[in-house]
């Protein structure tokens, strides 16, 4: 029998099987049906599963990992597909198994300040839920309208509030999941703390590797009475870079504190008439929220602060709906790119808040060295870079030229002592990179972490943790195309 | 202060001990000795000092990060933020004066501004390690988003040392708050204050601590002047003199406090903050036996009643209750003595395990210190 035909009666085989499992229409099979899944929000690689799955509870979730272990088939878990870095890009050999059809959220405890949702509700619908209890649930990431729960807590997703907030680790208390053996464990609780290691640390952010989120108890907190929002121009992006680590030198914890250069201005602003100062090199937009004396207190402070540290120009929300244009611009960033280029790439690096302006000079550089166009956006308060680099994927120099632009400005980011990410993950699209930022023995003491939790390595193979030989790949491929960027560094 | 580099001395003495397969008892200045299980053997065990790995590595104010090595003085890196206006939110308690950076990681316990700063494990950016191989590998790093790769080094939190030697770490650091009060109120039933804990945790007041004991509930604020000013007039109650209100919190976070004296086992119940009280547990000692701090979430116990009461009182409330200090009662009679900390359901145990064999394959760490057979 050739390998084709048993390739395909094997596929027959499982979708029957996953099909008895599972209500109608919760196993698609066809390349037409599965076309939605074949990538997430990072397109340029694209995979189509051998099926794709959609429980719509936990026991029939179970049930298939079970099925899956049993018959040895990768799996590859989905929230809403909005990730950046291709953590749920499917398996050719595998099952995509999503949770859009676990979106209930289960309960709300105005009392204990808790959510307990299932995976595929939206990050932004538990925040509308809490809202009539003065609550709300604080990551929040641009695609929050759109993406799940259950993939914010494989991501350990950030957003714009996350300096003063946290991540969606310091938020979340409490998640139910399912191992790839098909048993269910509870990591974490309804209490602070829990007994033994802080599994629900390593879990968060693991990127569907470790276990398969069914259920998550997230921390609400009080929704500030009231927040507003300065818009501070710069002449110069270093001088904006320095005027930020001024800020937080002077003991102040901006709500949010984002910066855009001018290219990302004026690419957005015609999108988003968000009133942005075209001018300006570069803009920071200052959040303080709390009660109306506090924010008083504090815009006075970074007003202070921010015309010492060279500002040229100060603008104060003067209502809500000015302080929502502001942002709206900020998160419009992504699709603004989208149409002003017919591809975007956007990066992920975090640094050092000090190397602002250093890595901004190198970015302007790698401009003039690709021949490309890069706006940056940055979660400055966290030195979280959000370069966007634009090109066109039909043209194939011009895709290669962005990928090498990209490596560049990650390695760079590893050389200024930051990570190759700051909450988009790794997935498949950094993964090169992680060999930069991880000499061998840190990667093989991740596989060990890996093998803990899913012995088999069934659960989304083959991402986040670069194995020894696809370093040395990398390795090669690097000197071979020209001098070895930052020589410096350790390579295996 | 003292500053040195000595982490390949620490590194021999593992190489060395996984030649010669000898168990390894981590200890910095041994201020939380008493922790956990204590060692079957303690003769079968050498200890690894990690006091000689010592000195602050990096502070910038402005980058709000902190990356020092295990052997620091919890005090010496404490005095470093306040001389910059910052602080560890996690106010993490020392149990004495030689409190090492590395012991306050490995035991992760954090104090009163825990309920609404975050925990020591919420803290760690990034952590250095030598694992049972003696390999000296670093994970995270001095940046505050940070998610390439596993997050191993939140994990360490709490580990009571069992994974590895954590020989440096960074850690996020907070501006000291503006300002500061705190107020007392008097006649107050457990019931009355658990609630209003509860309802004033829903609300945007800048709460920094709470304790409640014998009917006197004790509340901290912190922030900004106008925020605390403004609470203090909308909560009422009456304002402690500040330096007794740094006293009172000081003795809360190191047990020094009267609650905390005696020989009656203290036990430490992590509950759901909304838990009513929790009645007939206290059997010896009698009413008033009970603290509570973290808005509801932890509840300190003096009681000789049998750890499997306490013990499914705190699981069925969704919690779970450690046997924090032993005292000199006979807690867990009925034969068999009580572990420290509440049994791990079985697939949670075999993670666990596996984690273990990782990490430390020879079992060279802390054996038995934070579970049999890890």
């Amino acid at each position: 029998m050739d390998t084709f035909a048993e390739a395909a009666t094997g596929r027959d085989a499982l979708v029957s099987r996953l099909r008895a499992l599972l209500p109608d229409g919760s196993v698609l099979d066809t390349d037409e049906a599965q076309r939605p899944y074949e990538c997430d929000g990072l397109t340029l690689f694209r995979q189509l599963p051998l099926a794709t799955v959609l429980p719509s509870t936990e026991a029939q979730l179970v049930s298939v990992i079970r099925l899956c272990r049993e018959a040895g088939v990768p799996i590859v878990p989905r929230g809403a597909g909005t990730g950046l870095s291709g953590g749920a890009t499917p398996h050719a050999h595998g099952v995509l198994l999503s949770t859009a059809k676990m979106s209930r959220i289960l309960s709300i405890d105005p009392l204990a300040r808790t959510a307990r949702v299932q995976p595929g509700v939206r990050n932004l619908a538990i925040s509308e839920a809490a809202a009539k209890h003065g609550l709300y649930y604080a990551p929040d990431p641009s695609s929050q309208i759109a993406c799940s729960i259950g993939g914010n807590v494989a991501e350990n997703s950030g957003g714009v509030h996350c300096l003063k907030y946290g991540l969606t680790v310091h938020n979340v208390l409490r998640v139910r999941a399912v191992t790839i053996d098909g048993e269910v464990v509870e990591f974490g609780s309804g209490a602070l703390d829990s007994p033994g290691l802080d599994l629900l640390a390593v879990l968060v952010g693991s990127e569907g590797m470790l276990a398969v989120t069914t259920e998550v108890t997230v921390r609400l907190i009080p929704r500030p009475q009231l927040a507003r929002c300065i818009m501070a121009s710069f002449g110069d992006v270093g001088v904006a870079g320095d005027a930020v680590a001024k800020l937080i030198a002077a003991g102040i914890i901006p709500a949010g504190l984002e910066m855009m250069d001018q290219p990302a201005t004026r690419m957005v602003e015609p999108f988003a008439n968000a009133g942005y100062d075209l001018d300006a090199a570069a803009i920071l937009l200052c959040e303080a929220d709390g009660t109306p004396e506090e924010v008083d207190e504090e815009i006075a402070r970074m007003s202070e602060v921010l015309r010492a540290a060279g500002a040229t120009g100060l603008r104060v929300s003067a209502s809500e709906a000015e302080r929502l244009r502001f942002w709206a611009g900020r998160k419009n960033a992504f699709p603004a790119a989208g149409r002003v280029s017919p591809d975007y790439y956007c990066m992920d690096g975090t640094i050092p808040r000090r190397r602002l302006g250093e890595m901004l000079r190198a970015i302007q550089q790698m401009e003039v060295k690709y021949d490309m166009r890069c706006p940056n956006v940055f979660h400055a308060g966290d030195g979280n870079l959000h370069p966007l680099i634009l090109f066109d994927a039909n043209d194939p120099s011009s895709l290669a030229r962005a990928e090498a632009f990209g490596a560049d400005i990650l390695e760079l980011c590893v050389k200024l002592g930051g990570t190759v990410t700051g909450e988009h993950g790794v997935g498949i699209e950094k993964i090169n990179q992680m060999c930069v930022q991880f000499p061998a023995d840190e990667r093989e003491q991740f596989f060990g972490v890996k093998r803990a939790f899913d012995p088999h390595g069934l659960l989304n193979p083959d991402k986040c943790i670069p194995t020894l030989h696809r370093c040395a790949e990398y390795g090669r491929l690097k000197v071979h195309g020209g001098a070895l960027p930052h020589p410096e560094l350790e390579r295996f | 202060m003292a500053t040195a580099d000595r982490a390949e001395e620490l590194v021999d003495q593992v190489r060395s001990a996984f030649g010669r397969a000898r168990r390894l008892r981590i200890r910095g200045g041994g201020t939380k000795d008493w922790y956990g299980e204590p060692p079957a053997d303690g003769s079968a065990e050498t200890t690894l000092d990690t006091r000689i790995h010592t000195g602050i590595v990096e502070y910038d104010p402005s980058e709000l990060v902190v990356t020092a090595r295990c052997g620091t003085p919890l005090a010496e890196l404490e005095a470093a933020l306040a001389a910059s206006g910052q602080m560890l939110a996690c106010e993490a308690p020392h149990f004495g004066a030689q409190a090492t950076v590395g012991g306050c990681i490995a035991a992760g316990l954090s104090g009163p501004r825990r309920a609404t700063s975050g925990s020591v494990r919420d803290f760690v950016l990034g952590a250095k390690l030598i694992n049972g191989r003696g390999q000296h590998l670093s994970f995270g790093g001095q940046v505050i988003k940070n998610v390439a790769g596993y997050d191993v080094s939140r994990l360490l939190a709490g580990s009571l040392g069992i994974l590895g030697v954590i020989t440096e770490v960074s850690l996020k650091v907070v501006p000291a708050p503006v300002a500061e009060a705190t107020l007392r109120f008097d006649g107050v039933p457990e019931q009355v204050a658990l609630e209003r804990l509860n309802r004033w945790g829903g609300q945007p007041l800048p709460l920094s601590a709470s304790a409640w004991s014998a009917g006197t509930l004790h509340l901290r604020l912190s922030g900004a002047a106008a925020a605390v000013d403004a609470a203090r007039s909308a909560l009422g109650g009456d304002r402690l003199d500040p330096v007794d209100a740094a006293a009172f919190w000081t003795a809360l976070r190191e047990q020094s406090a009267p609650f905390f004296a005696g020989d009656v086992p203290l036990w430490r119940l992590s509950l759901p903050s909304t838990t009513p009280p929790l009645t007939g547990l206290d059997t010896s000692a009698g009413a008033g036996a009970g603290l509570v701090e973290w808005g509801g979430a932890l509840r300190w116990l003096r009681s000789d009643a049998p750890a499997a009461l306490l013990r499914e009182a705190a699981r069925s409330a969704g919690g779970h209750a450690t046997l924090f200090r032993r005292g000199q009662g006979k807690s867990g009679a009925h034969g068999m003595p009580a572990g420290c900390f509440a049994p791990l359901d079985p697939a949670l145990l075999r993670i666990h395990q596996r984690l273990k064999a990782e990490f430390d394959p020879a079992g060279l760490f802390n054996h038995g210190r934070l579970y049999p057979g890890l």
